[in-house]
């Protein structure tokens, strides 16, 4: 399978045609999507034209984007005009965006040729992707296994090599943890690095778009070309694009690499040894470890299923049957919106949705809501010290190797505690990346989760990069 | 913390986001929303009284946009996606029990 | 209008109002779809107006602008400030809440002067977006209760607001009027809105309770959709009634929102407490702190112009009126002042010409067609008594329909000459001699034979008598 870089540089150079491109990947998802079910809508026709469009310019000379000819699969909570973005909802089934998410207008002007819609947790809620609507995905290494969530789709795509890269959205590891469960790298930027604006809302104050691709230079690639300031978003940071690709060979000599000491417990022994050689191969290439401690770290969990279902909640009520989205109609005004909200939403959707107008209600808000606020402050606080002695952590992406489907799904709890590793850095707002590193339980891939400092990209990737060539 | 939920709260809440659970989805909502909090009490054993609520991950201000217009979403595109539109607008069922 | 009586049995009123802008800026206060009334239906929609999925809302520097000027305007402080969503549930509401200020407004601690030096806290004038507009149809009179459905327009919905909230302060109903109405003339002034209650672009809602001096204020009712300034008071006035008669008859007032309806002059129950959404107010999260610094304050203080109160004062000053009268208002209201600085500069009687004005160019705007040469030249006939101030009405009239002119000439034309002092002394004593009666009379101390007097001698001069001249000289020549 190729990777984006080589078809980008193919393409533009003309020694690769797109179309033909697009035709090698559109014939492997025909032949193992109806096993995996990674996407809710393959754009075959419009990939083909995409693609014809970018040969054809090559040919007349023009300038092609540095994506030119790269297939690329979207997670199906980002906005394409005119292309039905469901978020793996019935409440959104059929909708059709009357525009274009920032990020999906920068991959079109970059030449990338979107090949589909990926499947997630229903609104980007679940760490397993079996609360999609339509169906859950599989992991393309054991269709028995969950490829991991919420964008579990856009991972599955990746390792599946339906598409050469996609994007993912992370609110508590959504990206990382499915990367880790299909042993593909996968992306959270530092909050604020790429913009929000089309992207549909979970947690507004903990959300990220990312890349996941099949090697870091790839993922470097796409990170560079979708990030940078949008001022459609006013969260977004007022500098220009990351610049990630050209430090990936610099090697890890002389940073410090921190170790928690205080990591949360749950984490399976096959994850920790192979965390335990992550640390060996860094040591190896002239690092240094250093022990941390994170003491909020254990209180994390709680203060995100407290913060992200109150945003959640909110930004879920505007699914009302008003504008937009299927209605269930009704004699009256409320008992449209009941109906409606009862026949649109998954279990987990409307769970989170009751916790968070919980927490933000009369007389529980300082109790839950505003607790969890000052938790978050905490974490971060913990993160700064730890960076005053180290350049970059380490920790697993996931406590295990992907599950079997339905393992989890009786207890909730279960399940939230998938992100305990992943679920810090977005409330810090910090980066974290997740690389495979060699495989654990029944030869299932093991990701290893980098995180780093506000803005701390390019550190971030030296250590991915590192990582890359030892496993 | 508060003390354990109550299927009442429960219903109440529920209300108040438009949701509307059966009898067994309340019941079983009740106990699986009361086992979360429990788990959540974990910080009351925090001492937060001295700590700043910390909400903006990265700290921006004054991020403002001038007064110039842009072109309108198209109605036609737009009313398409309606569940129901007349006359140029949405059509909603009427709104007994609210005000103006 | 007459003033409606207090209340009875010593009961006081307490008046709070909560004031509404739509604010003039091109854009909405979130996106940029088009601020215009009166478009098309949902053709001034974008994804941050429709509430769409992904959509993200971005602050009108524009609009932060004219929410300074109204809060500088009203004496303000202007701070550091943040956003909050309201969350409540409505069709034209396409978030499903609301973008407002709610623990840190952009405006705090300011007020506003009445007539007679009566002060009005203003307690925050914060910002905020409006709601998309829904019709109701199929019910009665297109009220929402017992409609078969309703439709609704987002144009206006995310159209920049900012919400003027006045302490208690206010005692009756005419202080309710003139605050509103001297809020307008400030806001119109800054040119932060149009202020148009007829169009909505700024609407009032009216909280009245009721107290005995002494006593703890009483329970209050908010009154909604009172869209006019006489409303206002009509409102009122009949909220507060209710309440005494409600409370002197054993009832207790039950804290709710009324509605007010204009065609049966009542109020009616909106809305109780109990029906009451909870708002889950929360620091929105899409937007960042906005911290005005001082140096854009300073700016925006600087280039406000002299406001409304200001000028009435300076004209009253100049043209020994009282600030608070008819004539200053109406004239400073009218953005006709100005041109009686002009007036006065030309040569004009101050008082005459602020009268003048006053009386008899409504129709004519901020630049009045008459030039101020040929209005002072009117003045100055009058203030000699070259003609009488019957006259002087008729050749004003003159001048108004004509857009100017010669006045003397216009006098001599008309044949207007005021008779000189002596020569209507003469046909004064002549009077005295033939309406004996009448003279006696008056001499006895009968005020009315006046009038019958001053009117005898004015018909026999055919008008070129003074009446005040003829007044002064009978007054005088009474024993």
């Amino acid at each position: 399978m190729q990777k984006l870089v080589e078809i980008a540089s193919g393409v533009s150079g003309g020694t690769l045609s797109a179309s033909e491109v697009v035709e090698e990947y559109l014939k492997r998802i025909s032949a193992r999507e109806s096993e995996i079910h990674a996407f809710n809508l393959v754009t075959a026709d419009q990939a083909r034209h995409d693609a014809g469009k970018i040969d054809n310019d090559v040919k007349a000379g023009k300038k092609v984007g540095a994506l030119a000819g790269v297939p690329i699969a979207l997670k199906d909570n980002m906005c394409t005009r005119g292309v039905e973005t469901t978020c793996s909802s019935k409440i959104l089934q059929g909708w059709k965006p009357p525009y274009d998410a920032t990020v999906v207008t920068k991959l079109r002007n970059a030449g990338a040729v979107i090949v589909g819609k990926t499947n997630l947790d229903e609104f980007a809620m679940g760490s397993s992707t079996e609360n999609s609507a339509f169906g859950p995905t599989r992991n393309p290494h054991d269709i028995s296994r969950v490829p991991g969530g919420s964008s579990g789709g856009s991972a599955a795509a990746v390792a599946a090599g339906f598409a050469a890269a996609s994007l993912g959205s992370d609110t508590g590891g959504s990206i990382r943890q499915p990367a880790a469960l299909c042993g593909v790298v996968g992306v959270k930027p530092t909050y604020g690095t790429v913009s929000r604006y089309g992207l549909v809302a979970f947690a507004s104050s903990l959300d990220q778009i990312g890349p996941f691709a099949s090697d870091v230079r790839d993922a470097a690639t796409l990170l560079e070309t979708i990030s940078g300031h949008d001022p459609m978003d006013s969260t977004s940071i007022p500098q220009p694009a990351l610049s990630l690709v050209s430090v990936l060979d610099q090697g890890v000599k002389g940073m410090r690499i921190g170790r928690v000491t205080d990591l949360p417990e749950g984490c399976e022994p096959d994850v920790l040894e192979r965390l335990e050689a992550a640390f060996d191969a860094l040591r190896s290439a002239g690092a240094t470890i250093v022990d941390v401690k994170l003491p909020s770290l254990q209180y994390c969990l709680t203060a995100y299923y407290l913060i992200a279902p109150a945003e959640a909640s909110s930004n879920l009520a505007r699914y009302d049957g008003v504008r937009y989205g299927n209605r269930v109609d009704a004699a009256d005004l409320n008992s449209m919106y009941a109906a409606t909200r009862e026949a649109g939403f998954g279990e987990e959707v409307k769970r989170r949705i009751m916790l968070g107008t919980y927490a933000l209600s009369a007389g529980y808000f300082d109790a839950y809501y505003g607790k969890a606020l000052k938790v978050r402050r905490l974490i971060s606080d913990d993160f700064a010290r730890a960076y005053q002695s180290v350049d970059t952590i380490l920790t697993p992406t996931s406590p295990s190797v992907a599950f079997k489907f339905g393992s989890k799904t009786d207890n909730p709890l279960a399940m939230y505690l998938c992100d305990v590793f992943t679920i810090p850095t977005n409330l810090a707002g910090h980066p974290a990346m997740s690389v495979p590193f060699g495989v654990g339980a029944d030869s299932m891939p093991v990701g290893i989760q980098v995180l780093a400092s506000t803005l701390g990209e390019q550190v971030m990737f030296k250590v991915a990069a590192e990582l890359e060539r030892a496993s | 913390m508060a003390e354990k939920i109550s299927q009442e709260t429960v219903i109440k809440v529920s209300r108040l986001a438009r949701l509307s659970l059966t009898t067994d989805e309340a019941e079983k909502m009740t106990a699986q929303l009361a086992g979360m909090l429990e788990h959540f009490r974990d910080i009351d054993a925090l001492d937060l009284a001295d700590v700043e609520p910390m909400t903006q991950p990265y700290p921006l201000k004054n991020v403002l946009r001038e007064d110039v217009i842009a072109p309108s979403l198209d109605r036609d595109e737009v009313l398409g996606q309606a569940p129901t539109a007349e006359s140029g607008r949405f059509r909603v069922p009427p709104t007994i029990g609210f005000d103006v | 209008m007459s003033e409606v009586a207090a209340l009875p049995n010593g009961w006081q009123l307490i008046v709070g109002l909560e004031v509404h802008v739509e604010l003039a800026t091109k854009t909405k206060m979130f996106s940029a779809s088009a601020n215009r009334f009166g478009d098309e239906p949902n053709t001034n929609i974008d994804p941050v107006t429709l509430g769409l999925p992904g959509a993200l809302p971005v602050l009108n520097k524009h609009a932060i602008e004219l929410a300074m000027r109204i809060g500088l305007a009203l004496n303000c402080k202007v701070q550091p400030c943040t956003f909050h969503r309201k969350n409540y549930f409505y069709p034209d509401l396409p978030k499903a809440f609301q973008i407002t200020q709610y623990d840190h407004p952009l405006n705090v601690d300011g007020h506003l002067m009445l007539p007679g030096d009566v002060r009005i806290g203003i307690e925050r004038a914060h910002l905020e977006e409006d709601t998309g507009k829904s019709t109701h149809f199929g019910g009665a009179s297109g009220r929402i209760h017992g409609s078969d459905y309703s439709l609704i327009d987002f144009n206006r919905a995310g159209v920049p607001l900012v919400e003027i909230v006045s302490r208690p302060d206010i005692r009756t109903s005419e202080q309710a009027r003139q605050y509103v109405a001297e809020l307008r003339s400030i806001l119109l002034a800054v040119g932060a809105s149009d202020a148009k209650m007829e169009e909505g672009s700024m609407r009032c809602d009216v909280n009245v309770s009721v107290h005995k001096p002494g006593t703890p204020f009483g329970t209050r009712c908010e009154i909604k959709n009172v869209n006019s300034i006489r409303s206002v008071g009509r409102a009122i006035d009949y909220e507060s009634r209710r309440q005494v008669d409600l409370i002197e008859s054993g009832g207790t007032i039950r804290q709710e929102t009324r509605h007010w309806d204009d065609s049966t002059g009542r109020t009616e129950t909106l809305r109780t407490k109990e029906d009451a959404d909870d708002y889950r107010y929360f620091l929105e999260p899409d937007l960042v702190p906005l911290v005005p610094d001082q140096s854009w304050i300073d700016a925006v203080r600087a280039a406000l112009p002299i406001l409304p109160a200001a000028r009435r004062q300076a004209l009253a000053e100049l043209c020994g009126v009282d600030k608070d009268g008819e004539s200053a208002i109406v004239v400073v209201e009218r953005g006709q002042d100005d041109y009686v600085r002009e007036v006065i500069s030309a040569g004009g009687d101050a008082r005459r010409a602020v009268i003048y004005v006053q009386q008899a160019f409504a129709e004519q705007g901020a630049s009045p067609k008459v030039s101020a040469k040929d209005l002072a030249a009117l003045t100055v006939l009058e203030r000699d008594s070259k003609v009488t101030s019957t006259q002087a009405k008729t050749l004003l009239t003159d001048l108004i329909e004509a857009g100017g002119g010669d006045v003397a000439a216009m006098a001599t034309k008309r044949g207007f000459e005021a008779l000189d002092t002596s020569a209507v002394e003469a046909m004064v004593d002549a009077a005295i001699a033939a309406e004996a009666g009448a003279w006696q009379k008056y001499c006895n101390g009968e005020e009315k034979a006046l009038g019958a007097l001053v009117g005898a001698i004015m018909k026999s001069s055919k008008g070129k008598a003074d009446g005040k001249v003829i007044t002064a000289l009978l007054q005088a020549k009474r024993p």
